[in-house]
């Protein structure tokens, strides 16, 4: 009984100390030049799509919620939009070449398509990132007619 | 006590399993870049045996071919890889597809630019930046994604060859079907799908021949 306790104690101690490690928040109030909404200026429907449904991930900016304040919670989540970012940040998008958009945009299509995007562990919570069939077919039709733009 | 007990095994449970799921996804990469490392030395072995054992797409990479250009035995390098992959798609094969991609994208990283002219270079750069994104891809994907990515791909490296030039003679191929009309290219002029495998396996024609 008295080993479950330390055990228990010493467990609490590191819950509570890793509240205090700091985390680097995907954060920045600056939207540059390159980014996907200035670059191409789709109409304010798509816009808002894309923000509520995307940019959490794939942006400079993540509007976190209230959860990220718990460790390790917020690694986690760091981890997350780390990846997103490396795969397609919209912030950067003037700055990827045409073959890189191409390509971007195919994946996007294909993601949005299969519903493999956005992430079911990320709509679990937010519900409103939850792509309705109209709000997915009007991106796709969207991200479809600017890729052939592009070509 | 009896409350204590069970308050402790829930702190425990839940922070174990917290912490174990802030973790996995580093865990998972590293298990990844091991993996890739090992399937690099794995198909090198492997090729040298291609010529016997199999009668697929291969190419003379001996050392008495050697080659006098650095830059040019890079390119032939990502031909090989690329051919490798497009054999395990038309095997249906998802495990060594995802090798190829994984030794691909290996291969891509370390091509050397240097030698070419900054125009070619630029856009040499630009071709990689995007091959190696979806070799990485395809070494991650279910069958259906590797094949999307193998479509794009085969554009990079259909452009990447129109830059380097090959001492191969390749076919460029041509399905209808897939995806709006899909391109590869293969080392013989036989049609083998990668597209579709054995299910259409025949599916296409020789659009051009490269050399």
């Amino acid at each position: 009984m008295k080993i479950v306790k330390i055990i228990a104690l010493v467990l609490l101690a590191c819950f509570v100390g890793i509240q205090f490690v700091p985390t680097e928040l995907n954060q920045s109030d600056i939207v540059p030049k390159t980014d996907f909404l200035l670059v191409n200026n789709p109409s304010e429907h798509i816009s808002s799509v894309l923000q509520e449904s995307c940019y959490d991930c794939h942006s400079n900016n993540t509007d976190y919620p209230w959860y990220n304040k718990i460790q390790p919670v917020s690694w986690f989540l760091e981890n997350h939009i780390e990846g997103g970012k490396e795969e397609l940040n919209f912030n950067e998008w003037g700055t990827y070449s045409n073959r890189r958009k191409n390509s971007k945009i195919k994946s996007i299509i294909s993601q949005v398509e299969a519903e493999e995007m956005p992430l079911s562990t990320y709509t679990l919570i937010h519900r409103g990132a939850i792509l309705s069939n109209s709000e997915m077919s009007l991106l796709i039709n969207y991200m479809k007619k600017l890729k052939d733009n592009l070509e | 006590m009896k409350n204590l007990k069970v308050t402790t095994t829930i702190l425990t449970m839940a922070f174990i399993s917290l912490t174990t799921m802030s973790c996995k996804d580093k865990n998972e990469k590293t298990n990844e870049e091991s993996h890739s490392e090992m399937s690099h030395e794995h198909s090198d072995n492997h090729h040298d045996n291609d010529h016997s054992e199999m009668n697929h797409d291969t190419m003379n990479t001996s050392n008495n071919m050697k080659d006098s250009n650095a830059q040019n035995t890079d390119a032939k390098q990502v031909l090989v890889d690329y051919m490798a992959l497009k054999d395990a798609l038309v095997a249906t094969n998802k495990n060594e597809a995802a090798n190829a991609g994984k030794k691909l994208e290996i291969t891509l990283s370390g091509f050397n630019v240097s030698s070419y002219t900054t125009e070619e270079q630029e856009e040499l750069k630009d071709i990689i930046a995007d091959a190696k994104e979806h070799a990485e891809h395809i070494g991650k994907s279910e069958m259906d994604h590797q094949r999307e990515h193998f479509k794009t791909l085969s554009k990079d490296i259909m452009d990447m060859i129109a830059i380097t030039g090959t001492e191969n003679t390749l076919y460029q191929q041509f399905c209808p079907m897939y995806d709006g009309g899909s391109a590869w290219l293969s080392m013989n002029k036989d049609i083998k799908n990668p597209y579709y495998g054995n299910k259409m396996l025949k599916c296409g024609k020789v659009q051009k021949e490269i050399n």
